[in-house]
C-alpha cells in the first residue's frame, strides 16, 4: 500500500468509532437509573394521606356534636348526615340540584375562561394596557363576589344570568392575572432561543411565550375555578329562582325550615365538589405538566 | 497594529461581515459602550473563536450578527441563515426532544411528515439515535447541548453561532463534544463564530482567533490557528498558541488595573 508522505504523525482520532462508542458510553452513565415504583404502592402512597385527613376532620365533627355543645338538631353527626345525603340521592334531590348547579359552574366558568383569556392576553402583549388596566384587574380580583350582587339583581332581576354575571366577574380577574404573570415570568433565553428559531409576533406568543407560561395559566385556572365555585354558591343562596333547586337552593331551604341534616348534606356536596374538580382535573393537569418539565424531584 | 491574516477573503465572499460596528446600550450619562467599531469578517465554512475577558460584549456581537438586536453604528451583513447556541441549552421544557427538533423546521414550513424524518436524522447525526421521544430534562447537559445543535442544523443555518456553549460542561464531555463539533463542521461546510473565554478551546477548536479588549470590546489582535486537525486540547501546538494568546489576554486586562 502506498503511504503518502505528507500525512501527519498517526494520533488517537478523535472522529469515528471511538468518538461513538465513548459518547455513547458518557450518555449511558448519565441516564437517570431510578427505578420506578409499581401502580399500587404508588396509589396508595398518594391516597392514604388524603384519607387520614377525611378521617381527621370526621373524627372532629363528631367529637364537636358528642361534647353536647349544641343539641342534635342544630349539629347532626356524620352519620346523620350522610343517611341523609343517601336519602337525597334516593330521592333524585340532590342529583337534581347537583345537574342544575353544574350546569351553571360550567357555563359560568367557561365564559370566565373566553373573557379572562382574551383580557390577559391583551394585557400581556400591550404595555399601554398594562399600564391602564393591569391594577384594576387585581383590584376586581380582591373584590368580594356577594358585593357584586345588589348590582347583578338590578341589571339582570332574579335570573340565571345575575348569577353568571357574578360567577364571570369573580374568576376572570384570576384566569387573566394568571396569564399576564406567565408571560412576565418567561425565561429570556427561551424568548432569545425562539426568536432564532425565527418565531415572531404571533408565533412568538403561540410557540413560546404561551407554553412557557403554562404553569402560571394553569395556576390561574385553578384559582378562577375557586373563585366561580365561592361565586356560584353564594348567588344561589341570594338569587333563588323558581322551579331551579340547587345546591344553593338546598342549602338556603334547609335552613329557613330549620333542617339541619340537609343543610349538612348540601354543604358536603359543595365540599366534594370542589375537592374533586381540583384534584381531579387541576392536579391532574399540574402533575402531568410537572412530570413532563421535569419539576418533580425524583428523589422525593 | 497590523496583523496579515492570510486567509481574509475579499469582499463579497464573506458569510460574517462587520464594518466599524459599534453598540451603545442605554442613553446619555448611563449608556455604556459595549463594542466599539469593530471589524471582523469570517470567510464561508471558516471557524473562527471570540476570546476576550469579562466586559468585552462578545454576546452582544452575537446578538447583532444573530440579528437580536441592532447595531447603534457601523455595517454588519451575514450571508445565510443564522443559529445560536447559548451556554444553556434553552431547550423548550413543553417539547420533547424530537419536538424542539422540529420546531425549528415548522417555523420554516417544512412539511409535518418530512420534519419527523429530518429530525430523527439530525438526532442521530449528533449521536442521540432514537431519544426523540425524551424530554430534555431527562437527558445530561452534554447530551441537551447536542439536542440544541441538532435544532440548530434544523433550522438549516449556514453560520452558527455559539455563546459558550461547552461553557457549563466537565472537562471530558467538553473534550468530547470539541471532538464532535470538529466532525460536523469538517463534514458539513458551515460557518462558526464560536465565543468562549477558554482560551485553550479556542486555540483547539479555531483556525482564527479573534482576540477582543474590555470595556468597550474592540479587536485587538487575530491568531491565525495553522495547526493540523484533527486536534486535542493536549496538543503541544495547542497548549502553545493558547499560551500565546493568554499573554496577550492578560496584557489586556493588565490595563484595567486600577
Amino acid at each position: 500500500m502506498l503511504e503518502d508522505v505528507n500525512t501527519p504523525p498517526t494520533r488517537p482520532s478523535p472522529t469515528g468509532d471511538a468518538l461513538d462508542s465513548e459518547l455513547s458510553g458518557l450518555d449511558a452513565l448519565e441516564q437517570p437509573t431510578a427505578p420506578r415504583q409499581p401502580f399500587l404502592p404508588r396509589l396508595w402512597k398518594a391516597t392514604w394521606p388524603k384519607l387520614a385527613a377525611i378521617a381527621l376532620g370526621l373524627g372532629i365533627w363528631q367529637l364537636v356534636v358528642w361534647s353536647g355543645h349544641w343539641p342534635e338538631y342544630v349539629l347532626p353527626g356524620p352519620a346523620t348526615v350522610f343517611r341523609e345525603l343517601v336519602r337525597e340521592f334516593q330521592s333524585g334531590v340532590m342529583p337534581k340540584a347537583t345537574r342544575i348547579t353544574m350546569t351553571r359552574a360550567v357555563q359560568g366558568y367557561t365564559l370566565a375562561i373566553i373573557i379572562g383569556g382574551f383580557v390577559g392576553l391583551a394585557v400581556s402583549r400591550s404595555r399601554t394596557l398594562r399600564s391602564a388596566v393591569g391594577s384594576l384587574i387585581t383590584g376586581l380580583q380582591t373584590m368580594p363576589s356577594i358585593a357584586w350582587f345588589p348590582l347583578a339583581i338590578l341589571l339582570f332581576k332574579l335570573t340565571d344570568a345575575a348569577i353568571l354575571f357574578v360567577v364571570v366577574l369573580g374568576a376572570a380577574p384570576s384566569i387573566a392575572n394568571g396569564i399576564i404573570a406567565g408571560a412576565d415570568n418567561v425565561p429570556p433565553i427561551l424568548v432569545r432561543a425562539g426568536r432564532v428559531l425565527g418565531a415572531r409576533g404571533l408565533n412568538l406568543s403561540r410557540f413560546v411565550i404561551l407554553p412557557a407560561s403554562m404553569p402560571s395559566v394553569l395556576a390561574g385556572l385553578k384559582q378562577g375555578w375557586a373563585f366561580a365555585w365561592r361565586s356560584l354558591m353564594a348567588g344561589e343562596i341570594i338569587v333563588i329562582i323558581a322551579n331551579q333547586p340547587s345546591i344553593g337552593f338546598q342549602l338556603q331551604s334547609g335552613r329557613d325550615l330549620a333542617d339541619a341534616p340537609a343543610l349538612m348534606a348540601a354543604m358536603v356536596v359543595i365540599l366534594v365538589i370542589g375537592i374533586l374538580v381540583d384534584s381531579l382535573v387541576f392536579g391532574t393537569a399540574e402533575q402531568v405538566m410537572r412530570h413532563r418539565r421535569g419539576l418533580i424531584d425524583p428523589s422525593s | 497594529m497590523t496583523i496579515d491574516v492570510p486567509d481574509a477573503p475579499p469582499v463579497g465572499l464573506t458569510a460574517v461581515s462587520l464594518r466599524e460596528v459599534s453598540k451603545v446600550h442605554g442613553h446619555g450619562s448611563g449608556a455604556v459602550q459595549a463594542l466599539d467599531r469593530i471589524d471582523l469578517t469570517v470567510r464561508p465554512g471558516g471557524f473562527v473563536c471570540v476570546v476576550g475577558a469579562s466586559g468585552c460584549g462578545k454576546s452582544t456581537m452575537l446578538n447583532l450578527i444573530a440579528g437580536l438586536d441592532t447595531a447603534t453604528s457601523g455595517q454588519l451583513a451575514t450571508t445565510g441563515r443564522t443559529g445560536l447556541m447559548f451556554q444553556e441549552s434553552a431547550l423548550f421544557p413543553w417539547l420533547t426532544v424530537g419536538g424542539n427538533v422540529e420546531l425549528a423546521m415548522r417555523l420554516r414550513g417544512v412539511a409535518k411528515l418530512d420534519r419527523k424524518q429530518r429530525a430523527a436524522d439530525l438526532l442521530e447525526l449528533v449521536h442521540l439515535p432514537g431519544l426523540g421521544a425524551k424530554r430534555p430534562h431527562e437527558l445530561s447537559g452534554g447530551m441537551r447541548q447536542r439536542v440544541a445543535l441538532a435544532r440548530a442544523f434544523a433550522q438549516d443555518a449556514d453560520i452558527l453561532l455559539m455563546d459558550e456553549p461547552f461553557g457549563a460542561l466537565d472537562a471530558m464531555t467538553r473534550d468530547l463534544l470539541h471532538d464532535e463539533l470538529e466532525r460536523l463542521w469538517q463534514d458539513r461546510s458551515f460557518t462558526v463564530v464560536f465565543v468562549t473565554h477558554n482560551v485553550r478551546e479556542a486555540a483547539r477548536l479555531a483556525d482564527r482567533v479573534v482576540l477582543l479588549s474590555s470595556r468597550p470590546g474592540r479587536v485587538v489582535h487575530e491568531f491565525v490557528v495553522d495547526i493540523d486537525r484533527p486536534r486535542r486540547m493536549e496538543d503541544p501546538e495547542v497548549s502553545g498558541l493558547a499560551g500565546e494568546i493568554t499573554a496577550r489576554l492578560r496584557q489586556e486586562v493588565r490595563r484595567h488595573a486600577v
